[in-house]
């Protein structure tokens, strides 16, 4: 977090650590990503199982809410048909900001293996992703790598969400 | 010359739809070769029209008009004590023979035995509902107007049972393409954000093994990973991958050299 060498000596002894205030946000921020409780398929299993004892999400303060009013995540996991599409885009309007999208396996990057009129082709065709995981379905751990690239995105970017570049529709 | 593709069936066809593909038929064997389907068959010629009936599999397949089919059901149930409707749908022959076959699978639990009801519908008719023999049918048929666009009369609450309700088409039609027609591949985008949005979003994307080389927006190398949308037109630089110390501790490295390496 500090990123200036604290000379003690210089301060009179006062233990204190310089920092900025875009450091200071997104390090609360990024050890604390709630994401909802929003399974959509077989992915949903590996997340669960990600949230519980053996892989054990809260160690790295990524705990499960049940309200998209809680969540600072949206962790996209399965097939999303589009049918469903316009209730998860209102869950992903409903979180407050800022808000962060994972989208998880393969057919929520691209539809994967349904290649069908029901399922639709990538969620980044109606919710911006930040980070795009692949695997059919992807293990816990890769679950794990994601929110830990996602932390480590927010560490980089600006507290003040309106000067990160959002992906806000996919522009091909 | 271009090939030929029939309008009236957009599906896939299998390499076996050759035209020196001979199908194998199933064996037939008649009706009064069983003893419980003869009778059976007579409770039901004696009250409605039977247009054909025959044993395939040992089953008895038993068809009828369409108009038929509440009386007839009616009969399997309370006379051949048929208590179960095990599955009622509808074929597709609307290319081959201009109309729907509607089936009913039929199972016999205390004498083991299975039979289906089949009906030639003309597309546009109504077949009359079974819910009040049998309330599988309430799903099933439910399901067979949301795939194929045939109604069932006095059906309790008829409406689309898996696709949404402001759905355009019927999915399991032979005209149905696969994926999806102009409404289907643009239904989340114009139900969402509206029929403005089409452009900037950009059509569906179905040809999975796409790649584009440059492009930065939904491509990034390994080891040469650049910011978001920047230009790599004139060559990227080479990063090195970075490993957690404290989570992804690698065992492995003893030789003092990175898993990574030599995967490259």
């Amino acid at each position: 977090m500090a990123q200036h060498q604290v000379n003690y000596a210089s301060t009179g002894g006062l233990p204190i650590a310089l920092t900025t205030a875009d450091h200071l946000i997104n390090w609360g921020r990024s050890n604390s990503l709630w994401p909802l409780t929003y399974g959509l398929a077989c992915c949903a299993i590996e997340m669960m199982a990600s949230g519980a004892s053996r892989y054990d999400f809260d160690r790295m303060g990524t705990i499960f809410r049940a309200s998209p009013r809680q969540s600072d995540v949206m962790i996209l996991a399965g097939t999303l048909s589009k049918k469903h599409s316009e209730f998860a885009r209102r869950l992903y309007d409903q979180m407050t900001e800022p808000k962060w999208v994972i989208s998880m396996g393969s057919c929520a990057n691209t539809g994967g293996m349904f290649n069908t009129y029901a399922t639709v082709q990538g969620v980044d065709r109606i919710i911006p992703v930040d980070i795009y995981l692949p695997g059919c379905a992807p293990r816990p751990e890769t679950l794990q790598y994601a929110m830990m690239m996602l932390q480590k995105k927010i560490r980089r970017e600006s507290a003040n969400m309106n000067n990160n570049r959002k992906q806000n529709l996919r522009l091909v | 010359m271009r090939k030929y593709v029939p309008k009236d069936n957009v599906q896939a066809k299998s390499y076996y739809t050759d035209r020196y593909h001979v199908v194998p038929t199933v064996p037939t064997q008649g009706v009064e070769s069983d003893e419980l389907f003869t009778k059976q068959l007579e409770a039901i010629s004696s009250q409605i029209e039977v247009k054909s009936a025959k044993i395939m599999l040992g089953q008895m397949i038993v068809e009828i008009n369409h108009e038929d089919n509440y009386k007839a059901i009616e009969i399997l149930k309370n006379e051949c004590g048929y208590a179960m409707l095990s599955e009622m749908s509808a074929v597709d022959y609307l290319a081959k023979d201009g109309n729907f076959e509607v089936f009913y699978q039929m199972l016999n639990l205390t004498e083991s035995k299975r039979m289906r009801l089949v009906m030639r519908i003309e597309p546009g008719l109504a077949v009359e509902s079974v819910v009040p023999l049998y309330k599988s049918a309430n799903f099933a048929e439910r399901e067979m107007f949301d795939m194929f666009g045939i109604v069932s009369n006095n059906h309790p609450f008829m409406k689309r049972i898996l696709m949404p309700d402001d759905w355009e088409g019927h999915p399991l039609l032979k005209t149905y393409p696969l994926q999806g027609d102009e409404f289907a591949s643009w239904y989340e985008v114009d139900k969402i954000f509206g029929k403005d949005a089409r452009e900037a979003i950009g059509p569906e994307i179905r040809d999975q093994a796409q790649i584009d080389r440059y492009d930065t927006k939904r491509f990034s190398r390994v080891g040469y990973e650049v910011p978001f949308g920047a230009d790599i037109s004139a060559g990227e630089t080479k990063t090195p991958i970075e490993y957690s110390k404290t989570f992804l501790v690698d065992y492995q490295a003893a030789d003092g050299v990175e898993p990574a390496e030599h995967r490259k």
